[in-house]
């Protein structure tokens, strides 16, 4: 089995691009991505692509070669960008090969999703009543939660802020403007307790990264950043996700702890090793649960934490620091990648103006949707 | 006046006790599901009433016009009534996802006691009501 080296990184700014395709963002981003490697698209072994709304992925091959290589494309819901990716990894462990390509993109309709029950494996009348609606979910999750582990609405708020204020520093971010907790709270109501400012938004972006063996890392010169855990799980019968018109009385671990135990154990590393961590921020409820969920904290010390402002970029453990997906909207089939793409840069100490204090050693991404899957990826300085 | 037509078969009905959803039950292991699987995934399960009453779980408020299709309630002309859902746990059975019939959308908390009824949550094109089901607070009840 062979480590895996990150060698290149490219990102299409997130956001609305008016007169750009969702594949051009993409092709924009793997151009970036294989001159940051310096490496040409014919060195390209193989692709792993994802698009979940903005069409086949492996469209992009006419744009950037058509040199045979096998190009496979990843539809797997919001985990999408983390499954291209973790494809990759199998790819260059495997021994077979020694350099390719995850390549994510996405463009979205405004507004709330409106799905298909049908599409779903659901009856009509659950979408016809009002039911089928993705912020109901979130809303819901995070009332529980906090009526269990003692969390306010001025927390949810807090989290919003600290992510516009770290957008405003990202080159790549969608939303560039700070806004203060007490505007967050005062925005409209949408889903109990969420406003209008603790939810991302659809939007659309491209990322791709470059992946290496061992040799061809050195190769290149380009052994700064090393993959030491990826993973993928799915939701277990007491997990509460998005679309259930019920729930087992018996309530198990979500797919975000299966799939953050198994890459630490893959790592070697425990919560306590991680410097730096991008967490699934579908809205601020999110952050907090996932804070716990991939183990950085107890189940109600987020309340603390946040207020105390640890997970700003200048805090002990800084959380979502491009600004996630409150600031960057999320493109389903970009937003994993994003998140890598974000702790690579933070980890070559080349973030810019959201660098955090003190290059970290170990980067944590996780990204959590749709119908109950959650990747994640460890990365450590090589 | 017109009959409520329920939006779906055999998603509850009217008991001498009230309303009751309509559930089912895995032969193999007792686990409770709702609604009541149909077509090929059926045959695991019995068909069963579910309880009347339980306790809320979990809550939040619709605020806006769900997108249509599928929402299929009073037309976009229509100014936008927001309407609460939730989870109540029926207890030994099930958790169950609902609209609830609630005036005062302060006055839900987790673990009000809670029983199904049957709502009219739209007009038909043929002016029947369409009817699904819902909970309200058990206080709520009293006439």
């Amino acid at each position: 089995m062979s480590d895996v080296y990150i060698v290149g990184a490219g990102i299409h700014p997130f956001g609305r691009h008016k007169d750009k395709t969702g594949l051009e963002q993409g092709i924009h981003a793997a151009r970036l991505a294989l001159a940051d490697a310096g490496v040409d698209w014919t060195d390209i072994q193989f692709a792993f692509g994802g698009s979940d709304a903005a069409g086949n992925a492996d469209a992009v091959l006419p744009h950037l070669g058509l040199t045979g290589i096998q190009f496979i494309n990843v539809k797997n819901g919001c985990a999408t960008g983390g499954s291209a990716l973790l494809s990759g990894c199998w790819a260059i462990k495997s021994g077979e090969f020694d350099l390719g390509i995850a390549i994510g993109f996405d463009k979205h309709p405004p507004g709330a999703f409106n799905p298909d029950p049908e599409d779903w494996g659901l009856p009509r009348w659950y979408g016809e009543t009002g039911l089928m609606l993705t912020t109901q979910f979130f809303g819901m999750k995070i009332q529980r939660y906090m009526a269990l582990n003692g969390i306010t609405p001025q927390t949810l708020a807090l989290v919003a802020e600290k992510a516009f204020e770290n957008g405003a520093r990202t080159d790549h971010a969608w939303r560039r403007e700070p806004l203060g907790a007490d505007a967050i709270l005062a925005s409209t109501m949408v889903s109990d307790p969420l406003t209008k400012f603790m939810f991302c938004s659809p939007a659309e972006g491209g990322v791709a990264l470059v992946l290496a063996s061992p040799r061809k890392a050195r190769e290149l010169g380009r052994t700064g950043v090393k993959l030491l855990g990826a993973t993928v799980r799915t939701r277990d019968d007491g997990s509460f996700e998005v679309f259930s018109p019920s729930l087992d009385i018996e309530r198990g671990p979500s797919p975000t702890e299966l799939a953050s135990k198994a890459a630490y154990e893959m790592a070697g590393l425990g919560p306590q090793d991680i410097d730096i961590a991008q967490i699934q921020d579908t809205e601020s409820g999110a952050e907090i649960m996932h804070m716990a969920e991939n183990g950085f904290c107890a189940h109600g010390e987020q309340e603390r934490l946040v207020r105390d402002g640890a997970t700003r970029l200048t805090g002990a453990m800084p959380i979502n620091t491009d600004g996630g997906c409150l600031a960057c909207g999320e493109p389903i089939g970009a937003s994993g990648l994003r998140q890598v793409y974000e702790n690579v840069m933070q980890l070559r100490g080349a973030a810019g103006a959201r660098q955090m204090p003190g290059v970290p050693r170990t980067g944590y991404s996780q990204v959590y949707g749709a119908p109950g899957i959650s990747a994640v990826c460890i990365l450590g300085a090589g | 006046m017109t009959k409520a037509i329920p939006v779906a078969p055999d998603l509850f009905e009217e008991t001498a006790d009230g309303v009751c959803l309509i559930g089912g039950r895995r032969r193999a292991d007792g686990r409770y599901v709702f609604p009541l699987p149909s077509g090929a995934s059926a045959a695991p399960f019995e068909r069963v009433r579910l309880g009347r009453t339980g306790r809320l779980w979990s809550w939040t408020v619709q605020r806006f016009r769900p997108k249509s299709p599928p929402y299929a309630g009073p037309p976009e002309s229509e100014p936008f009534v927001p309407y609460a859902v939730g989870y109540v746990e029926l207890p030994g059975q099930v958790i169950v996802e609902s609209r609830l019939k609630v005036g005062d959308f302060s006055t839900l908390r987790l673990g009000l006691p809670m029983e199904a009824v049957a709502e009219a949550f739209v007009v038909g094109e043929d002016g029947n009501k369409v009817a699904t089901y819902a909970f309200r607070p058990v206080a709520e009840a009293a006439p």
